[in-house]
């Protein structure tokens, strides 16, 4: 077709396969356009806005849908919105629009509806430092709504992860059906290097589990999970019928207002990110095979703490690293194996916070755990990780 | 063999509504003489009247008693947290433009915790249906004031009369770009029923206040009976001015001497809220099909409206 | 005076100016030519602090044929400042033995030792537009380091700046990139 051809000469396709030197943001707004984005809700806020200026410019032009809202708490329920309806969602957002963000987040998940939600963390808290870095929204991410709930939360260390970790977080939210979390931090979202996007074909996808039933079929309960937990969703506009509420509700998706109801659903939302984590889990290991000391890092510290390790080890000290390339769920199992190695006699945790992940490692240990902390604005040092690994 | 009995006193097993309804979910939380069942069976009359498939028909809620109102209606039903049905509903409307978005909360839901997205939508001209129940309280937690609450009404946070100046609600959505406004009360049940059909079919924001009897919240505390009183209010004291000056339509509803205008008092064609550029989602060839030209024409086209 | 940068260690370059010097696009064509057409690793940051509008804002580039770890410079090898207070600010984070560019019309260096100077506004207007000052600079810097190929450089320009304004900027990198190279032949 010769519109089509000229048409593409003048407007990027969905997936901008090849080799770029690309600033993580705006990686990340790719890896959600390669993903089969289908609406992005929003509202600007450094440093997350050039996800958002990305996809203002991409989106509509491949098809989707974006809508600047009038503040966070209309963008997280618009994505809902949108994605009860059968679109892939997204949303990005930085400490205090993450903090507006978290009832619906707890609605997302009572309702089980998949929704993509990036938070470019910054210096915290309050309006804190709005364009330097911080690490200290992980246990908002993990806890920050009310009540009981599982969700998956990545954290990429590079641009090229901003775009993968991207398609993997709405391949997780639709086979989960839970909202799934990107926490980059803004030296990950500023930071300029190369991004390869494979070819189209190559990008993985998972949808959403959907009914089996015919509209109309009296069998079909929206709300009751199959074996693995997870119920089949149907979108609004499909003829199911359906009555999705924040309530607690039973397998039809009526409220149902007691204890017995709220004990079962409650313990099935928990458990479905539970008993699907193995499949959520990414970590890196780093000369950890003989490693006597351990170190736990993510995001851009991760990049520090390599380094660390390797100057450790020019001096003779047998340093590891452990990357958490997912913060939750936490893998707990592996931090538990390294605990009971022999070799092993302490872990070092480097983060910019005042001390949050260091809390899962120290649950999981007998062993020291030392932590290295600042409060936000600036990386923390290869220096002062090798300090504490050369003590 | 058995005679049929005669057509006049036939028992039918259905109600025409009863597949709009969910049945298996009566009875029903609200208190007798409450507005909202009535409110509920208007929408219902106007989705079998509307001549849109019923699987097109999608109701969003906030929370309240009025919020309850998405769990009767055997639609797709969508009962949101407080304040952010009208934003959910943006997401369903704008993402499948094709189906018919109602939005049943209340006046608190609405305009108070929702206030910034209900002036929003009305600015973007999302095409929504909001139906708005006011009952001038929050009824469902006990009777507190809400922003509807008239001066000197007693409620359980205004135990010596509220002394804040209540939203104009039809004022309001008017000010802010609705494409459709009105008000009425549950009294004026085919009014209400025509008006709702006529916003089905509307493509744009449409707003319609219902002034709706709440007897335990607001009624008790301020000697108001019973919801008959109510509604024997309602027909002494309603005026019909579909032409009425929306800024001297303020209702003081403890003072019966005083008139509460209702009517369809805007009706005016503007291009509703349209983000998409070109085709369909996911039609990605046929999107980039279109030509840089009739993507900068179609904006400008809208830029023009506004 | 030459610093030919080992091509095993990451090399630290600083490019500090104020806003509308194109410090950004600079560090952006040096990164982009490293990472996509020299086969090298390259990482680019900016500052992003309030100083941006208006005070020094520089440009941060590490290149390296190795994966890189740290992504921010610290020590800088290589420090261009285009105006005076970038000067004042980063002359004393330049590396021992380091590489120093200023644009020499707007720097006044007292007589420090082993500055490379060149008038790239003055270049830049000889050429047609004083925008293009910074791409003079960038020609000159590939040109005297050899941090990056010329080659690559000149496809970074192509795949970055607007087509119609391709050819200007070419003259400028070309302008840059021969100032460093007659200079090298004189000595």
């Amino acid at each position: 077709m010769p519109g089509t051809v000229s048409a593409t000469a003048s407007t990027p396709p969905r997936v901008m396969t090849g080799e770029h030197f690309m600033v993580g943001d705006h990686a990340c707004a790719e890896g959600a356009l390669a993903a089969g984005l289908d609406f992005f809700a929003g509202y600007p806020i450094t440093p997350s806005t050039e996800i958002c200026e990305r996809l203002a410019h991409r989106l509509p032009q491949v098809g989707g849908t974006f809508v600047q809202m009038e503040d966070e708490l209309g963008s997280i329920a618009a994505i809902l919105g949108a994605s009860a309806a059968g679109a892939r969602t997204l949303t990005a957002t930085s400490g205090p629009g993450f903090s507006l963000m978290m009832e619906n987040i707890g609605l997302a998940a009572m309702m089980e509806i998949p929704c993509v939600i990036v938070d470019v963390m910054r210096g915290s808290p309050s309006t804190g430092l709005p364009t330097l870095v911080g690490q200290a929204d992980v246990f908002q991410a993990r806890w920050g709504s009310h009540g009981d709930y599982g969700i998956v939360a990545y954290s990429p260390s590079s641009p090229q992860e901003c775009f993968d970790l991207t398609i993997r977080a709405f391949n997780v939210a639709d086979r989960l059906r839970i909202p799934v979390f990107v926490l980059m931090d803004e030296v990950i979202g500023h930071m300029t290097e190369r991004v390869v996007i494979p070819p189209a074909q190559q990008i993985p996808r998972v949808d959403r589990k959907r009914p089996s039933h015919e509209p109309g079929d009296a069998v079909f309960l929206p709300f009751k999970a199959d074996a693995d937990l997870i119920p089949p969703m149907a979108h609004a506009g499909e003829g199911y019928n359906v009555h999705f509420t924040g309530l607690t509700h039973d397998e039809r998706g009526y409220p149902a207002l007691n204890a017995q109801t709220h004990e079962q659903l409650v313990t099935r939302l928990v458990n479905k990110v539970a008993v699907h984590a193995p499949e959520a889990i990414l970590t890196e290991e780093v000369d950890l095979d003989d490693a006597e000391v351990v170190v736990v890092a993510f995001g851009c510290t991760a990049r520090s703490a390599r380094r660390a390790v390797a100057m450790a080890r020019q001096q003779g000290v047998k340093a590891g690293l452990l990357r958490l390339i997912s913060l939750w769920p936490f893998p707990e199992e592996r931090v538990r194996d390294l605990g009971r190695r022999d070799a092993v006699k302490r872990f070092v945790v480097p983060e910019i916070n005042m001390g949050q992940m260091c809390r899962e490692v120290e649950r999981l240990t007998h062993l020291p755990v030392q932590s290295i902390n600042r409060a936000g604005g600036a990386m923390i040092t290869p220096q002062s990780i090798l300090e504490v690994l050369v003590s | 063999m058995s005679v049929p009995a005669p057509a006049a006193t036939q028992f039918v097993e259905e109600h025409p509504i009863d597949t709009l309804l969910r049945a298996d979910r009566f009875p029903h939380i609200l208190c007798p003489a409450c507005g909202i069942g009535s409110v509920i069976h208007c929408y219902v009359q106007a989705i079998s009247e509307s001549g849109i498939d019923k699987a097109q028909h999608v109701c969003v809620s906030g929370i309240g008693c009025s919020g309850r109102a998405a769990g009767y209606i055997n639609v797709d039903s969508y009962h949101t947290t407080h304040g952010r049905a009208v934003p959910f509903a943006l997401g369903i409307a704008v993402y499948r433009p094709e189906l018919c978005v109602t939005v049943i909360s209340g006046d608190g839901d609405l305009s108070s915790i929702g206030g910034n997205h209900l002036i929003h939508a009305a600015r973007r001209n999302v095409n929504l249906n909001i139906i708005c129940i006011n009952n001038f309280n929050y009824g469902m937690t006990g009777g507190q004031a809400g922003p509807t609450t008239p001066v000197s009404a007693k409620s359980s946070t205004t135990p010596f009369g509220s002394w804040e100046r209540p939203f104009n609600l039809p004022h309001l959505a008017h000010a802010v770009g609705a494409s459709l406004v009105s008000r009425w009360t549950v009294l004026h049940a085919r009014q209400l029923k025509q008006t709702i059909l006529k916003a089905m079919h509307k493509q744009g924001f449409a707003f319609i206040e219902v002034l709706s009897p709440c007897p335990t919240g607001f009624g008790r505390p301020n000697d108001r009976g019973d919801g008959i009183e109510d509604m024997r209010r309602y027909r002494q004291r309603c005026v019909i001015d579909d032409e009425a000056y929306l800024p001297d339509i303020d209702i003081d509803i403890t003072d019966d001497t005083s008139p509460i205008v209702v009517g369809n008092f805007v009706d005016i064609d503007r291009p509703p809220f349209q983000p998409v550029l070109g085709a369909p989602r996911r039609e990605v060839a046929k999107v980039l099909a279109e030509n840089a030209n009739q993507r900068t024409r179609s904006r400008e086209s809208v830029g023009h409206e506004h | 005076m030459s610093t030919e940068t080992t091509q095993n260690g990451p090399v630290q370059i600083r490019i500090a100016g104020y806003g509308g010097q194109g410090v950004i696009l600079t560090g952006m064509l040096l990164g982009k030519a490293a990472s996509l057409y020299d086969a090298k690793e390259a990482v680019f940051t900016q500052s992003y602090g309030p100083e941006a509008r208006g005070g020094a804002s520089s440009a941060d580039v590490v290149i390296s044929s190795d994966p890189i770890d740290y992504p921010l410079v610290t020590e800088p090898d290589i420090l261009v400042t285009l105006f005076q207070e970038a000067y004042s600010k980063y002359r004393s984070s330049l590396k021992p033995g380091g590489t120093l560019i200023v644009e020499s019309d707007l720097v006044h260096t007292n007589g420090d030792a082993n500055v490379a100077g060149l008038p790239a506004s003055r270049m830049a207007e000889t050429i047609g537009r004083r925008i293009v000052a910074n791409v003079v600079v960038f020609g000159y810097l590939v040109g005297k380091t050899g941090v990056i190929s010329k080659e690559a450089a000149i496809k970074a320009i192509e795949a970055t700046v607007k087509p119609k304004t391709y050819e200007l900027n070419l003259k400028a990198f070309s302008a840059g990139y021969a100032r460093a190279t007659e200079e090298s032949g004189r000595e």
